[in-house]
């Protein structure tokens, strides 16, 4: 079967790989470049646990073709902390509990980062609606919205 | 009180770093060298005699390693009791629901396994079908098992005092059906797992919320001793006591695919997969008849139980069990018999979940009980207050009840402006009617099952004074971890950092009987919080002679050890840890301890004793906006009052309260598998509806302290209790807003509007 080649940046670091055309992308994050982060719950872009963004926007990886991430750029979960430090986001969700099992949480971060990019200072009602692609069903959400309003709080301040 | 430094305090978790960033590992992260994927063949039909495998188009295709068949395991078979031993990997002779497992294949990558498996030719005969419980039950209905009459999987009588008698002396005599629904557990993680044999045996990265099952069910099947099956914990991406409780068909397949091509292999399951044919909560036709005096004094109850069990009979006893032994609890019910029925029908099967048996019973009892009042002219509150125990308290079938926080859970709910001013709230608002509905529910923790029922603790210290942990117990997501650690650090005098609690590992970690039933803080928290006095009164010695004290009089907290009431006579805790380690010929410090309560073995064939260590009280508050042009309910607030005995880490209660909560709203409002013979025409989340974000009502909680006696720092459940207490407080309230009483969960939009339209044809 023919490979394709695709370049793409991600959490800002080059990437040219050669590719079966039919992978997902989430397939080749987790497969090829091995970051486990990004997860699989449904495959069928309903629960958001394979959240990513690409090109600015919060994507389900497990439905877009691989193809389509050629020249674009690309965080998942594994780019949001610089180094030791935290992201304000990922230190909130510790902070005020908004995760248990863990694996809605990669993808619940990275729509919260895209909704605090576009919205620095959104309301629960924004908030709730800024993470209603993301299921969860441990918390019972309320949790996850108090740590994403703290977040907010939290990188009003500069950090 | 006792002040504590660490316990009852708001500490972030243990695993919190670990899965902020994506660093925690979960099975399907797991990837060895040369390893080999899992794939299973399933039937297309939910009953049907298997006439022949044909395997050898399979075999063929370039990239297979090797297939399996049932016959490969000889035979075996697993289940909850010896007597239910009636599950196999793959079913060799019949399948008994749709998309049974029949064989199984190990190739290079995923896309090829998967074809193989459709390469694999089954000749069935297919047989009539049965779907329905009641139907089942007839005596011409189509048998499952050959031995087994009118398919009763499994049943459980309870009679305690005289029914007959209280009813005759009752006012009002109830007669109701109630239905509970057809819900999943609803983690995100499909079952997964990497399985390696070799000569030291198997050793599996699986996703098990108790790994000591599998533990021995891979012993069993395989034949091997239990200290050749390594079972290696990733993190938990959720359980709720579904499949991640039990074995299922990609463990064992996988594990003998290994052993057959000596390659590691691995098995993911797709969402539909899990959907379709994992585990997922009994439906229930729960017949209810109660016993009222005028004042509301309940004189008896007596429940029919009509449980769709599916293809197998699982963890079935118990769940059949739970039905009956807690609706002792929590009103006085001083006559009561129940007769519970676990019927196989060509459904998947039933099996535990969050809320375990409770839910179903205690709904129909509580939404019973309102109703019955109501003729009577009896207020909510007040219903529940008069027949609501009070500790101590010894239940009829002989619970003993050592704390309850039911009476003021409820005060406190009756004393919100949500029920003070509720009926200001009825004010006309067009379309939407306004709702306000209360329930008061209990649920056991420390859950005791037959056989073996303690947890371990070993704790480790090294020479710089930190400390390593070992429990059997697992964390799937309730945090458990986190309030080990914190019972250990609390025990110490150290803090939460310098406890390491380590991944279970059955090769490493001590036995453990699971995660469910609410067991873990009461049970696995009791051990470790003895393996921490155990480290404590070693070091205390080397302490003591230092300082020539008696130990007894030794002082551990914030890092420090100093002598009671001679602070001057102090030490950091790690200049001891080197003192005790490095002196003399230097000592291994290592302590441990097993949970012990002291009660005595429950009499599981009666309904008699103890099924809990310690019982929780929950009173629930919960509001409704129901549009009365589609029949859509949306929960806007909920109260929990919630009596876990004492809160040790009051963040990861609350957090627990909420997610019980809206787990039971969406079980109670939207939530059903729609079936049509055996098969599951919804298995996907986008038309299974589990509740979002957008659906969420705000959620207060409040502790009710009641500091059990046991339980560790007077703690009892905290994780199940409003999963139990949410159905019937939504259901409550939306009788409160539409005037009808709903038997029968979920409340769909299409049943709400069918039954006002009704309502409203009746009165033109």
């Amino acid at each position: 079967m023919e490979m394709k080649g695709i370049k793409f940046v991600l959490n800002g670091k080059s990437y040219e790989l050669k590719i079966q055309p039919w992978r997902t992308l989430l397939e080749v994050i987790r497969e090829d470049l091995k970051l486990t982060g990004t997860k699989e719950g449904c495959g069928q872009g309903e629960c958001g646990s394979c959240a990513v963004i690409m090109g600015g926007k919060t994507v389900n990886s497990c439905l877009v073709p691989a193809m389509e991430a050629d020249g674009q750029e690309i965080i998942t979960i594994e780019g949001l902390a610089d180094g030791e430090d935290l992201h304000p986001i990922q230190d909130a969700f510790v902070e005020h509990a908004g995760m248990q099992c863990g694996f809605c949480t990669s993808g619940m971060i990275i729509s919260a980062k895209s909704l605090l990019d576009r919205n620095p200072d959104p309301s629960l009602e924004e908030i709730k609606e800024g993470i209603a692609g993301n299921f969860c069903r441990c918390t019972g959400y309320t949790k996850i919205v108090e740590s994403i309003s703290a977040a907010a709080e939290m990188m009003k301040g500069g950090k | 009180m006792e002040e504590f430094s660490i316990i009852g305090k708001r500490i972030p978790r243990v695993d919190g770093r670990a899965k902020v960033t994506g660093e925690a590992k979960y099975a399907a992260d797991y990837d060895m060298p040369g390893m080999l994927w899992c794939k299973i063949a399933r039937s297309p039909y939910a009953h049907a005699k298997i006439l022949n495998i044909d395997t050898s188009r399979a075999e063929r295709l370039r990239g297979v390693k090797g297939v399996l068949t049932g016959k490969d395991f000889k035979g075996w078979k697993w289940g909850w009791m010896p007597k239910t031993r009636e599950e196999e990997p793959l079913a060799t002779h019949k399948v008994r629901y749709l998309a049974e497992a029949v064989a199984a294949v190990a190739a290079v990558d995923e896309d090829t396994a998967e074809e193989a498996t459709q390469l694999i030719q089954v000749e069935y005969e297919e047989l009539p079908g049965v779907f329905d419980p009641e139907e089942a039950m007839k005596e011409d209905a189509p048998q499952l098992y050959d031995h087994v009459k009118n398919n009763i999987s499994w049943d459980f009588h309870m009679d305690f005092g005289d029914v007959e008698k209280g009813f005759r002396e009752a006012d009002l005599v109830h007669e109701d059906r109630f239905v509970t629904g057809r819900v999943t557990h609803g983690y995100l993680e499909p079952p997964a797992a990497v399985a390696y044999y070799d000569s030291s045996g198997i050793t599996i990265w699986a996703a098990k919320q108790s790994p000591y099952f599998v533990y021995r069910h891979l012993a069993a099947c395989f034949g091997l001793p239990l200290n050749k099956v390594r079972v290696i914990q990733a993190f938990i991406g959720g359980g709720f006591g579904g499949t991640k409780n039990d074995s299922l068909a990609g463990d064992f397949c996988s594990v003998m695919l290994s052993k057959m091509t000596g390659k590691p292999v691995k098995f993911v399951y797709n969402m539909e997969e899990e959907l379709m044919t994992c585990r997922r909560r009994h439906n229930m036709i729960v017949y209810n008849k109660m016993g009222m005096k005028k004042d509301g004094t309940i004189t008896a109850m007596h429940s029919r139980v009509i449980a769709d069990g599916g293809a197998h009979t699982a963890i079935g006893p118990l769940t059949m069990y739970l039905t009956g032994c807690m609706s002792t609890l929590p009103y006085k019910l001083p006559n009561f018999k129940h007769d519970a029925y676990r019927i196989y029908t060509n459904n998947p099967i039933s099996a535990a979940m969050r809320g375990h048996g409770v839910t179903h019973t205690r709904f129909a009892a509580e939404i019973q009980m309102e109703m019955m009042a109501e003729e009577l002219g009896i207020d909510p509150v007040a219903i529940r207050l008069k027949n609501a125990i009070i500790a101590p308290h010894e239940t009829i079938n002989k619970a003993t009840v050592l704390s309850c926080g039911l009476s003021e859970g409820l005060k406190t709910l009756a004393d919100t402006p949500n029920w003070k001013e509720r009926d200001n709230k009825k004010a006309d608002e067009g379309h939407i009617s306004h709702g306000v509905g209360i329930s008061g529910t209990a649920y056991l923790g420390g859950a005791r099952q037959r056989g073996h029922q303690s947890c371990a603790a070993i704790v480790r210290l090294c020479e710089d004074g930190t400390v390593d942990y070992l429990t059997g117990a697992t964390d799937c997501g309730q945090g458990s971890d986190t309030v080990l650690v914190q019972i250990i650090a609390e025990e110490l005098g150290l803090m939460v950092e310098d406890v390491d609690i380590k991944r279970v590992d059955t090769a490493v970690t001590p036995c453990d009987a699971g995660s469910y039933g609410s067991r873990v803080t009461v049970l696995a928290g009791q051990a470790a919080q003895k393996a921490a006095i155990d480290v404590k009164e070693q070091l205390a010695k080397f302490a003591a002679g230092k300082w020539e004290v008696s130990p007894d009089n030794i002082v551990f907290k914030n890092r420090q050890v100093y002598v009671k009431d001679a602070p001057e006579m102090a030490m950091p805790f790690d200049k001891l840890a080197k003192i005790a380690c490095y002196s003399g010929t230097g000592a291994v410090i290592m302590g441990k301890g097993y949970s012990e309560y002291g009660l005595e073995v429950y009499d599981f064939d009666k309904g008699l004793g103890n099924c809990g260590t310690s019982y929780s009280f929950t009173s629930q508050l919960s509001e409704v906006d129901v549009d009365i042009e589609t029949g859509f309910v949306k929960c806007t607030d909920m109260v929990i009052a919630h009596d876990c005995g004492r809160p040790l880490n009051p963040i990861n209660v609350e957090a627990q309260n909420q997610g019980a909560a809206v787990q039971g709203m969406g079980q109670a409002l939207y939530e059903q598998f729609v079936m049509e013979h055996g098969e599951t025409l919804n298995p996907n989340l986008a038309d299974y509806k589990m509740p979002l974000s957008l659906d969420v009502p705000n959620i207060e909680v409040v502790d009710i302290i009641t500091d059990d006696p046991n339980g560790p720092y007077g703690a009892k459940e905290a994780s199940e209790g409003a999963i139990v207490s949410s159905p019937p407080s939504i259901v409550s309230a939306v009788h409160d807003a539409t005037g009808i009483w709903f038997k029968e969960q979920p409340l769909t939009p299409e049943k709400i509007f069918r039954v006002l339209e009704q309502k409203k044809g009746a009165h033109e």
